[in-house]
């Protein structure tokens, strides 16, 4: 009796998750922030909301001279949910901006009542595909990337490199099977082998060792978060660190360097943005986030800081008349709000171009473990959908 | 495939099922013989990690880090059954489900509100750094000692149910627990200590893979999961069904998220094989659970006698 009981518990205990909570102010207009604030991944939504904030409170609480208030929501990393907030923003709050959201499959569950309300979306992290091409929609203003653009500037890094027999990795899901895709769109060499592994899977030492038999030129992996700092213990566990080169997109980055500290060393990161870019705007942000929140920020926290930015310019250039919608859109698509990472442009699906680069993890200024930027990868590089964009 | 790489899987199996066996042994404990649904035990699992990750950086020793995170555990499994979940014991399971379950909830947001919420860092002892050589198969020392140490704990306790009067106590009240109590037995202390003895052994496996896991919120409920999984195919209160239970599930989780998609690569066409592979991979364990409890619906090493 009790086994059988049981059985179902597993069941019913792989169903349920995490919590709850949000929080509210007064102001004019109103921005619904969404992100993942609570569960594993909540420090990323945490970055993201941390990181907006600075934008704001920079510009003094406003918005291109506009007060603002923010109505913050958590998804909890549930698609069913996240419509549900996204919803209520749009119909009862009546937010003029709808802002955040951490991850892709959260982002295509609210893209139709999203698109279809016409309310200005900044999207600060999540980039799929199919919103880049055939379901663009013009209220939708991606400050992030493409999700395929970091992985493709690690591509063209690897065939630069001349690497010739590189071993892939990533989750079993959607993201997974992109970070791979869009590798492979700019790598030109063979492939030693192609490995998908369970998601949110903790034990990669079967994996490993599977890789250590196929004597790769380079592994190339995508393990966001916890994955990300599992897999990279392990490899080092194993005696590889060092050995193989191990290239990767959104895996040791601001989020899990924290945790991984020397552990990580040496691993090769693609992104659009590093902490150590020499620009006044970035030079500010860090300095300024640093003070504020006694960390180095990440690049979630890069791209919500940015998504402030764009906002205030926006606003600035149409004089803060933010109940026109279509001019806010206009400005959105053309303003030039000096991006953190530098050069920045919408291309016609909302999507940036902008330039990739690597990094290597390496100790900072001040000792402490972050990147260091490499090379530049793809200059004013756009993503590779935007020509199925209708728009 | 050589024979290099299926016995390091195979002992990748093994460090993965002792590891799963700290679990459930310390599972089945509390739910044979206290008949006590405790959901929240891979938080317990969650709190040794944390505690131990804790210490480890205040005090650069692991070794201390390891011994005071599991004994740090035992304490708050005392105070935890007397603070409250002692009150459950005679509710419905699925009242100490939902109970428990609320637990897991509180318990992660407790640490991330007083851990923050990004991972905490632990490392490994610089001393299990290396590799040792078994059979011509480099495995990391690291994975190997938590190996000897799953396995002296399953030593441990065969000895302390076999061979002592408290073992003595526990399989008779797995077995038969109004009888026990009809002896004279304090029940309720002699719950106490096996609930407090299963937290510990979760907060040691917490606290061991410390250095190979990310130590964040929520990391008690995969394992939990397999832990579940484990007891029910070993049978529910039996420590010697745990722990072959939870080797076969080790072995069998791990042989098959490697061999699975290379046996469909060689049988069918490329893009259907990394489709299929992995997915078959990660179901397989439930596969084999399913299949388990249709022949032995009590599991594999069921304690015989109820009461």
């Amino acid at each position: 009796m009790k086994s059988r009981f049981l059985t179902r518990s597993v069941c019913s205990l792989a169903i349920a998750s995490a919590t709850l909570f949000g929080g509210i102010a007064h102001a004019q207009m109103k921005v619904g922030f969404m992100a993942t604030l609570s569960g594993p991944a909540a420090a990323l939504g945490q970055d993201m909301y941390d990181g907006f904030m600075l934008g704001l409170e920079q510009s003094g609480g406003k918005l291109g001279g506009v007060e603002v208030e923010v109505i913050r929501e958590d998804d909890q990393l549930k698609p069913d949910l996240a419509v549900q907030t996204v919803n209520r923003f749009i119909e009862r709050d009546q937010v003029d901006v709808v802002a955040g959201i951490t991850f892709s499959n959260v982002m295509m569950a609210v893209a139709n009542p999203l698109a279809e309300s016409g309310t200005v979306f900044v999207g600060m992290n999540a980039g799929p595909a199919p919103l880049a091409g055939e379901r663009c929609a013009p209220n939708f203003f991606f400050v992030g990337y493409q999700n395929d653009q970091q992985a493709e500037g690690v591509g063209k890094y690897a065939t630069d490199k001349g690497y010739n027999n590189v071993y892939l990795m990533a989750p079993n899901y959607q993201a997974g099977k992109d970070a791979v895709g869009g590798f492979k769109r700019y790598y030109k060499g063979g492939i030693a082998g192609e490995v998908y592994t369970r998601v949110n899977q903790p034990d990669y030492s079967a994996e490993i060792a599977q890789l250590q038999a196929a004597n790769p030129d380079a592994v190339y992996v995508f393990y966001p978060g916890g994955m990300g700092i599992n897999f990279i213990k392990q490899f080092r566990q194993a005696g590889l660190l060092g050995k193989i080169p191990l290239l990767s997109v959104s895996s040791f980055d601001g989020s899990t360097l924290p945790a991984l500290k020397e552990t990580a060393l040496g691993a090769i990161s693609g992104s659009f943005w590093g902490a150590d870019f020499d620009n006044p705007a970035n030079k500010k942000f860090i300095e300024t986030f640093e003070a504020k929140y006694g960390r180095i920020p990440s690049q979630y926290a890069a791209q919500a800081y940015d998504g402030a930015l764009l906002l205030d310019a926006a606003l600035k250039k149409i004089g803060g008349k933010y109940q026109d919608k279509d001019a806010l859109k206009k400005a959105l698509r053309e303003v030039d709000f000096g991006s953190v990472r530098g050069a920045f442009k919408f291309n016609k699906n909302g999507f940036p171009i902008h330039d990739m680069y690597v990094f290597e993890v390496a100790p900072d200024s001040k000792g402490r473990i972050s990147h260091k930027t490499l090379q530049k990868t793809l200059p004013n590089h756009p993503d590779s959908y935007v020509g199925k964009c209708p728009l | 495939m050589t024979f290099n790489l299926v016995l390091g899987q195979a002992l990748n199996g093994l460090q993965f099922g002792l590891l799963l066996f700290l679990m459930a042994a310390g599972l089945t404990l509390v739910f044979g013989i206290m008949s006590f649904v405790n959901l929240a035990h891979g938080s317990l699992y969650m709190f040794g990690a944390y505690f131990a990750a804790t210490i480890a950086s205040h005090s650069g020793s692991f070794v201390l880090a390891v011994i005071l995170a599991a004994l740090l555990m035992f304490v708050l499994g005392v105070l935890l059954d007397a603070g409250g979940l002692q009150l459950l014991h005679r509710r419905s399971h699925l009242d100490q489900v939902l109970a428990t379950f609320g637990v897991v909830l509180f318990a992660n947001e407790l640490v991330r509100v007083v851990w923050g919420n990004a991972p905490v860092y632990m490392d490994a002892p610089e001393a299990l750094a290396g590799a040792v050589n078994l059979f011509g198969v480099n495995y990391p020392s690291y994975r190997f000692a938590i190996i000897v140490i799953g396995l002296l704990v399953a030593l441990g306790l065969y000895l302390l149910i076999e061979r002592t009067r408290i073992g003595m106590l526990i399989r008779a009240g797995a077995t038969n627990r109004r009888m026990v109590s009809a002896l004279g037995v304090n029940i309720g202390w002699l719950n106490r200590f096996v609930f407090a003895l299963g937290a510990a052994l979760a907060g040691l496996a917490g606290a061991m893979v410390g250095p190979i896991l990310s130590i964040e919120p929520g990391m008690g409920e995969p394992v939990l999961i397999l832990t579940l999984v484990v007891i029910v195919i070993g049978g529910i209160g039996s420590i010697r069904g745990a722990f072959f239970g939870a080797l076969v599930v080790g072995v069998v989780d791990t042989l098959g998220r490697i061999f699975i998609p290379i046996w469909l690569r060689e049988s069918l066409d490329p893009a259907m094989a990394t489709a299929v592979g992995p997915a078959l991979a990660s179901m397989l364990v439930y596969l084999m659970m399913a299949v388990i409890l249709a022949f032995k619906p009590d599991g594999l090493f069921p304690v015989k006698a109820r009461g």
